[in-house]
């Protein structure tokens, strides 16, 4: 089985350097599933999940947008923010989650709203992944 | 021979000139690390970010005009945006930054215009009658991604409406500690990364080459202006850390020396009023 090597980075960090058999990714048109050799393309991320299949493995990373550059031996995640599932602060993301939803509900200048979706966007993408994440933990750890 | 009294005020000048760059060299110390933790956090980012517009920029043939900072022209006028640091004492760098420039802006033949960040650099280029298109400056020790936004509009304004045909960008890079070394390159056009034969392909956009592309150039330069400073700062604090350091270190070697020149003096002085007690004592016998 060929592999891809598939690297994540931020404006902060290298977040994640391997080869790997599949990245799913959220592209603005919707998710795709990349494999290896695949054909040369570039698109725009929307927040959203990004999985990584990598010898019977899954890895879950929450990504608020950014670009990617798939080549048949390479794959590039230009992550605005990107962080995997267990590493999520879930505290943090609902706080995040309701005072963009206060902001939406109160009256705000345009620019404030379009802000304040994106916020909203992002916690939500934080969110779903790592309540993915812990749905799947369950059976692995019984009380 | 100096008298005790000199000495003294001397050795009193220098100790207090050992306290200001003792502690300017804390300071910078402390700023260092986390200054150089940033520069080198967004190296990857940056080499990625340029690798991809390369490989994009290559497969694309030059004419095809997919966006306007794609575009390559005859080069009637070059732009330099020169980085520097707001504040001196840090050793040679600014002055290696300002001669590795005017160097350079020396050695072409088309006009060049800077675009300046940072106090000192800006100084030396009005001083020496270069165009200075747009300054920057006290954008301070941690610079967030939202200051360089206008530095960035300055640049993309002036290659759109084809005021530059070719943008450099130049600061003093972090290399360790006690090196940072001045460097200059391309920013626009992107230069197209070479291909091995028959890999060349065409790439698929989604939604569409020109919306990617918009979104990911402005970005990119925004990404580069943004990691040099980073680095600039890196360098900056390194820099002076090291300066303030070897001038901590020759102010205590002058202070042991005029020391050690004060207590013979002081020693000849009393060996003198000794003699002189004892030479009149020998007198009055």
């Amino acid at each position: 089985m060929p592999k891809t090597r598939l690297e994540i980075v931020t404006a902060e960090k290298l977040i994640y350097s391997e080869d790997v058999d599949m990245v799913v990714a959220p592209g603005v048109e919707g998710y795709l599933g990349i494999l290896p050799r695949h054909t040369p393309l570039m698109t725009m991320l929307n927040p959203g999940e990004l999985r990584i299949k990598k010898d019977g493995e899954e890895i879950d990373m929450a990504i608020t947008g950014g670009f990617l550059e798939v080549r048949p031996d390479k794959v590039v995640v230009l992550a605005d923010a990107a962080e995997r599932a267990e590493e999520i602060d879930i505290a943090r993301a609902e706080a995040a989650k309701r005072r963009a939803e206060e902001r939406l509900a109160g009256k705000a200048p345009e620019a404030d709203l379009a802000l304040a979706e994106a916020s909203l966007a992002r916690a939500l993408v934080r969110l779903k992944v790592a309540e993915r994440r812990r749905r799947r933990e369950r059976p692995l750890h019984p009380k | 021979m100096a008298t005790l009294r000199q000495i003294k005020r001397r050795i009193r000048s220098i100790q207090s000139t050992a306290k200001i760059t003792k502690a300017m060299e804390m300071i910078a110390a402390s700023k260092m690390k986390r200054a150089q933790e940033r520069g080198l956090a967004g190296r990857p980012y940056d080499q990625r970010i340029r690798q991809v517009l390369a490989d994009v920029a290559a497969a694309h043939s030059p004419d095809a005009d997919l966006h306007p900072l794609l575009e390559r022209r005859e080069v009637r006028n070059i732009a330099v945006i020169h980085i520097t640091a707001d504040r001196g004492l840090c050793g040679g760098l600014n002055t290696n930054m300002n001669r590795k420039s005017s160097t350079f802006i020396l050695d072409q033949k088309a006009p060049v215009v800077l675009i300046t960040v940072g106090r000192k650099g800006r100084d030396f280029m009005v001083r020496y009658g270069q165009k200075v298109r747009a300054e920057f400056t006290g954008l301070g020790d941690r610079p967030g991604i939202l200051d360089i936004g206008p530095v960035a509009r300055v640049v993309i304004d002036d290659y759109t409406n084809k005021e530059v045909d070719l943008v450099y960008l130049a600061y003093p890079q972090f290399v360790t500690t006690v090196t940072q070394r001045p460097v200059l390159q391309q920013l626009l056009p992107v230069e197209p990364a070479e291909f091995p034969k028959g890999q060349n392909v065409e790439y698929l956009f989604e939604p569409d080459p020109h919306y990617v592309m918009t979104q990911l150039l402005p970005r990119f330069v925004e990404m580069e202006i943004y990691h040099a400073i980073l680095e600039t700062v890196a360098s900056e604090q390194s820099a002076r850390m090291v300066a303030m350091r070897n001038a901590s270190d020759n102010a205590n070697e002058l202070i042991t020396d005029l020391t050690l020149a004060y207590n013979k003096a002081r020693q000849e002085l009393i060996t003198k009023e000794l003699l002189d007690m004892t030479g009149a004592a020998a007198a009055l016998r």
